[in-house]
């Protein structure tokens, strides 16, 4: 047996028989050519012919694996046609007199040091687009055949990198998984293997030795690990693990439509951080109970301009008939920060984090505010919707967000506009000050929802743009938590409820605290709410309950 | 000329997707018209040169356009980048 060490880029077990998928790119001679004229012409028409299969691969790469994943073929197209490319080409025809295979060869050569060149993974893993481009105009001029499986039966493909054009002329339905010598985690195959559900490894040194042409393998890609002609205890280690992952993937899948209960029978209720009204489809798709946080800024980033009442509107009534009667709470505008909208001239900051944000952002344009709050009130009488404001620190401020929404529901009264009077207010509790003075704030609003990833930066004091001190921002920083309980602690006793939408909601090493505090509702990221769900329904609280708060 | 700057809140920055989109966009005018990054140029209708700058989130860039139609190239590379990048 032969254990290959790469990176796994797609979970999955898979066995099967290795072949090796061999680059055909032509051998490239070199040859002087005395007509540049119809050389030229050999290479428009080269071109041309390569601007087709591109386009053909688009509409085939849009069937597969959807436009996200086929706009890689139209970027091509843009490459294939890219004047300083083109006029490259040209010049080697014309002056140097070479044949257009060497001239696209070299000029290849030369932009893809330029990828290499450049200060950036993701950058750098393009040069494989350059190459893949270059070959297939080579190909086409030396009338080589792009690569395709032989075999019939399913295999599991070897290769030194597969370029996207490659992974998507591949039949999927006979490949069992990818590995790479080369390829990183931003590549094409990582993405495609992704998306189509393949296990895939990459960077797997030695794979492509010809000696295990037609092996018997086994391919971990949530390890990583590669083994050829496996032993037998291997193999019985691998297929358990193959079960266990189906398992997993089976579990999930039943676990929709289950209520979220602990065994002792603690409910807590599980709903989804969206970013766009079109991840409404994955709250439904993951079971989520409703949307904890929706984020308004999405329709601030995506305008040129302040986005009007009615456009506001049409998109929050859209948001809360796809709910279907479930709740969606709506955070105001949070922009400011790492969040930036052009048109709203916002002066420079020293320190935009602890600057000019959010609902300080609100409350100096109540214009703007107030636009906002009618749209969503007016949505109100469509289905359940809950207002948040987010980075409140005082009463005071809390008192004149409420004033705003009393003015504004007078409006609508008066203009006889229908919405609902009892729409729920909450604020988010993001900063300290507002976590210590939450008996006070409780009063005030019907919910809490705590956002776990600004309270931790402002209470740690840690910029969590700078990834140089990740290793001082301690997510289960004792003072993190015990802000969390202060605030749980206080709505109870005021008899509101409270939620989590921030990273720390979705961090299953702190569920049990959270069961244990007494929290309302966690908001997590759709992904994470069915795995959230079974570690919920797994576990027990009262037994653990005084132990976990003690150890706070 | 006109010019216009911005900057660029996509995570990713100016990624290959986005580099084409720009360059499908400004290739619709007229005018020439140059991306500025860090210093470097380039031309925002070749999707090589745009890329080469590798523009990554929070750079900011500078989109000059010249000629007939400038004033409304800027304007739809505006639009274009706050819906986009």
């Amino acid at each position: 047996m032969i254990k290959l060490k790469g990176q796994g880029v797609c979970g999955g077990i898979a066995f099967g028989k290795l072949e090796l998928i061999k680059k055909s790119a032509a051998l490239v001679h070199r040859e002087r050519v005395v007509d540049t004229k119809s050389e030229l012409m050999r290479f428009e028409e080269a071109r041309t012919k390569a601007g087709q299969q591109l386009e053909a691969l688009y509409d085939k790469a849009l069937d597969e694996v959807g436009e996200d994943n086929a706009a890689i073929f139209e970027i091509h197209r843009l490459m294939l046609g890219d004047p300083d490319y083109l006029e490259s080409i040209q010049a080697y025809i014309k002056d140097q007199h070479v044949n257009a295979e060497s001239a696209v060869a070299m000029t290849a050569d030369n932009f893809v040091e330029m990828f290499i060149a450049m200060n950036d993974s993701y950058m750098q893993a393009r040069a494989v687009d350059v190459r893949d481009i270059s070959d297939r105009v080579i190909s086409i001029l030396a009338d080589v055949e792009q690569p395709g499986i032989k075999s019939e039966a399913p295999v599991i493909i070897g290769a030194d990198d597969l370029a996207p054009s490659e992974t998507v002329q591949l039949d999927k339905s006979r490949i069992l998984a990818f590995v790479t010598e080369k390829g990183s985690s931003n590549s094409h195959t990582s993405i495609l293997a992704r998306t189509m559900n393949i296990p895939a490894v990459i960077g797997a040194k030695g794979i492509t030795d010809s000696r295990f042409e037609g092996a018997e393998i086994i391919v971990d890609g949530f390890s990583g690990e590669v083994y050829i002609d496996p032993d037998m205890e291997t193999i019985i280690q691998m297929q358990e693990k193959k079960q266990k992952s189906n398992t997993q993937k089976e579990l999930l899948q039943r676990l929709k439509g289950v209520k979220p209960v602990t065994r002792d029978g603690q409910e807590i209720r599980l709903y989804a951080n969206i970013g766009s009204i079109k991840d409404m489809a994955e709250v439904y798709a993951n079971d989520a109970m409703g949307v904890g946080l929706f984020r308004s800024e999405f329709i601030y980033l995506e305008s040129s301009t302040y986005p009007t009442e009615d456009e506001q509107f049409n998109i929050y009534k859209s948001a809360v008939e796809k709910a279907l009667g479930k709740q969606v709470i709506i955070r105001t505008l949070d922009i400011g920060a790492d969040k930036q909208v052009g048109y709203f001239d916002m002066p420079k900051e020293e320190n935009p984090a602890m600057g000019v944000r959010a609902i300080r952002i609100c409350l100096t344009r109540p214009g703007v505010f107030k636009t906002q709050l009618r749209a969503l009130y007016r949505a109100s009488a469509f289905g359940r919707i809950a207002i948040m404001f987010p980075m409140i620190t005082s009463l005071s401020e809390v008192r004149k967000v409420k004033e705003i929404c009393r003015q504004v529901k007078e409006e609508l009264v008066a203009e006889r506009i229908p919405f609902n009077a009892n729409t729920e207010l909450g604020i988010m509790i993001e900063t300290p000050a507002a976590a210590i003075i939450s008996d006070i704030l409780a009063k005030e609003v019907d919910f809490f929802s705590i956002g776990t990833n600004d309270l931790t930066q402002y209470t740690l004091a840690v910029d969590r743009q700078n990834p140089d001190i990740e290793p001082f921002c301690d997510v289960h920083h004792p003072a993190v938590l015990r802000l969390i309980k202060t605030v749980v602690d206080n709505a109870r006793k005021a008899g509101i409820w409270t939620g989590i939408c921030g990273e720390l909601a979705g961090d299953m090493e702190l569920t049990e605290l959270f069961l244990a505090m007494g929290v309302d509702e966690l908001s997590v990221s759709p992904g994470l709410i069915l795995p959230l769900k079974q570690k919920v329904l797994e576990t027990n609280v009262s037994h653990i309950k005084d132990k976990l708060l003690s150890q706070l | 000329m006109k010019e216009l700057k911005y900057t660029i809140k996509d995570e990713q920055g100016i990624h290959a997707r986005p580099a084409g989109m720009l360059v499908k966009e400004a290739s619709k005018f007229e005018s020439s018209i140059t991306i500025e990054s860090a210093g470097k140029t380039g031309d925002a209708k070749k999707i090589f040169s745009v890329m080469s700058l590798g523009v990554k989130c929070g750079n900011e860039i500078t989109i000059k356009a010249d000629g007939v139609d400038e004033a409304q190239a800027i304007s739809a590379i505006e639009d274009f980048l706050s819906k986009n990048l």
